[in-house]
């Protein structure tokens, strides 16, 4: 469907190694502008070193990286911060600063880069925060005395800070519960849908990717395998991708996903 | 193309005009003020002149028209694209009972007695918790004691490793320099009276007494007390501990007990290495600028100071070790789930275990004095 569109970020021969350890070997892959792209892969395929390595956060041994047409390994420092800006991360485990209440989690972006006051910033954090499915008082809290699926939510929400033409997303609705795993499908859709946001979206959740992906690349072997719509992956001949993709649990989400779509 | 967005009203008819988005938010966000509240219920909303809107955006339309208006937005204004209609729907229902958190307000006197009264009642706590800590590490001591299969000897030496042998070129260099600076103060008071001769005296004592171990006890406080609350602060924040804890493991035998032994061990030898480095400081003043020779410096050494000086000195050294161990693993316990509080309980444990070694020096001090030793 985005064949004929240029990619909005454009990995060519990315190779990362850690010591002896081979990660990635000439990967390449595109993400496309609107799209959300479910990137899968066994344990230790290098999911999360991918995304590190496209926001900036880790070098690769070799490679180009091209974010918004630009080299971003070549930018200077200034142009780089600007395009990181046009960035949303969600990181796995939330890194939520935890000298901070959520809500100046959230309004911290806004307060550095946008420029508002702090009381802007806070009151457009607060509507963020019940975006992401967060009301009432726990905006005043601290980290720490959340669960993880709150978490999980309010990075969310920090992530969506900056109204981020990108979103990068590691593993989002691993430790939410099934009704706020799904809550947050339907959430990155609508902002997708409402925003133009492309996703890219690291996962393991099989119903995530029924639900929202458009396109789905396969991480194995040091590279990526197959990148495309899910029913075109899922019938590629590979072990791997055979078991992940027709195993109960594949089984089971792809009749949840199919008996949704029916009524 | 970009276009700031703006609000257009005729009489009761809101037209929304523009981009909304992030970087127009200060000026709608000054428009917005300008505008009488709660006014807005009863006149009609167009917003088809709408053009870019972000979450941003979409915040200031609900502050303008309302939670429930936005929620609604299916019936009022089915005009609209229906993907901005969901964006605008879902925040709508998601404001729509989200009343803005109550902020209590501030009672500047009160609240400065509260403080008070906290931190005072904090001190107390502190020194409850360290008896009681103690307590706990003398009864591991003496459980594991007498049984050598639960030792562990693995973490000790890389203990010993840590905290003694890559300590021991500062303890060194630090002592030495010290030890110099005695010497000349000596060699300067002394001067006005003739008796030069006693710096030797006044280096000796002052490092086999007091400095060897003092110094070499602060420096530990400082780099130890801190490294041992920083490593068991994270592994408290990554729940490491709970971990240790629900493997049946006792976290004073595995983490704590090695490196106080470790401690204890190690500090008598860097105060050793501390008093021969001072003395060796002063000697070098000495023949620099007293002209008192190496032989003439170990010949009054040998005749004027007791060993009696240096069993005093060396035999403060584990007590204040196992001071140093412990405030800095329970300050490492005590850690809660932040940043921050990996901070605020580093310091605390360098400034608790220091002010301990004073404190106790000064009292090991009086005691020996009035004992004759």
């Amino acid at each position: 469907m985005n064949a004929s569109r240029e990619p909005l970020i454009r990995v060519r021969g990315l190779v990362n190694r850690f010591g002896q350890h081979r990660v990635h070997e000439n990967l390449d892959l595109d993400l496309y502008p609107g799209e959300i792209l479910g990137v899968v892969g066994g344990s230790g395929t290098g999911k999360s070193v991918l995304l590190r390595s496209i926001v900036g956060l880790l070098r690769p041994r070799a490679g180009r990286i091209e974010v918004f047409g630009a080299d971003f390994q070549q930018l200077p420092d200034r142009a780089r911060s600007q395009v990181e800006r046009r960035f949303g991360v969600l990181f796995q485990r939330g890194a939520l600063f935890t000298s901070l209440t959520l809500q100046e989690n959230v309004a911290l972006p806004l307060i550095e880069h946008a420029k508002l006051t702090r009381t802007d910033a806070e009151a457009l954090a607060r509507v963020k925060l019940a975006l992401a499915g967060l009301t009432g008082e726990a905006a005043t809290q601290y980290p720490a005395e959340l669960s993880g699926g709150m978490i999980k939510r309010a990075a969310l929400a920090r992530a969506l800070a900056l109204d981020p033409e990108v979103l990068f997303l590691d593993e989002p609705t691993a430790g939410l519960d099934p009704i706020g795993a799904a809550a947050f499908d339907r959430l990155i859709l609508t902002l997708r849908d409402a925003l133009g946001l492309s996703v890219f979206l690291v996962t393991h959740d099989l119903d995530t990717l029924y639900a929202v992906c458009d396109r789905v690349a396969v991480l194995s072997r040091q590279r990526v395998l197959v990148a495309d719509r899910l029913d075109i992956v899922a019938a590629t001949d590979d072990e791997w991708i055979h078991d992940y993709f027709h195993g109960p649990r594949g089984r089971a989400a792809h009749r949840a996903a199919h008996s949704e779509e029916s009524p | 193309m970009k276009e700031p967005g703006y609000i257009d009203q005729h009489g009761n008819h809101l037209t929304i005009v523009g981009d909304w988005t992030l970087p127009y938010y200060a000026a709608l966000r000054l428009e917005l003020d300008r505008r009488p509240r709660h006014e807005t219920t009863a006149t009609t909303i167009d917003l088809t002149k709408l053009r870019a809107l972000d979450t941003a955006g979409a915040a200031l339309l609900m502050e303008l028209v309302g939670a429930r208006w936005l929620a609604e937005i299916d019936e009022r204004a089915p005009e609209l694209p229906a993907t901005r209609r969901a964006l605008l729907r879902t925040l709508g229902e998601a404001m729509a009972d989200n009343p803005p958190p109550t902020v209590r307000p501030g009672r500047p006197l009160w609240d400065i007695l509260a403080r008070i009264g906290q931190l005072v009642e904090g001190i107390w706590q502190q020194q409850r918790q360290l008896l009681g800590f103690i307590g706990q590490v003398l009864a591991a001591l003496v459980a594991t004691g007498w049984r050598p299969g639960r030792w562990r000897l693995t973490s000790m030496v890389a203990q010993l490793h840590q905290t003694g042998l890559n300590a021991l070129p500062i303890v060194a260099l630090l002592t030495f320099l010290v030890g110099a600076v005695v010497a000349f103060l000596g060699a300067t008071v002394l001067r006005d009276f003739g008796t030069t001769i006693y710096t030797v005296n006044l280096v000796a004592f002052a490092f086999l007494r007091e400095f060897g171990v003092l110094l070499a006890a602060i420096l530990l406080a400082g780099r130890t007390a801190s490294a041992f609350t920083a490593q068991l602060g994270a592994m408290k924040v990554n729940e490491e501990l709970d971990a240790v804890r629900t493997l049946g493991l006792d976290p004073i035998e595995l983490l704590v007990l090695p490196r106080v032994l470790a401690m204890m061990l190690t500090l008598p030898i860097l105060t050793f290495v501390g008093m021969l480095s001072g003395i060796l400081g002063g000697a070098l003043v000495c023949l620099l600028a007293l002209d008192i020779s190496s032989i003439q410096f170990l010949a009054i050494l040998q005749r004027d100071i007791p060993l009696n000086h240096f069993l005093v000195g060396l035999a403060k050294a584990p007590l204040f070790a196992f001071l140093i161990a412990v405030i800095g693993c329970l300050e490492g316990f005590k850690v809660s789930g932040s940043a921050q509080s990996v901070g605020e309980h580093t310091t605390s444990s360098v400034v608790q275990s220091i002010f301990v070694v004073i404190l106790l020096d000064a009292v090991a001090a009086l005691f020996f004095m009035e004992m004759g030793w």
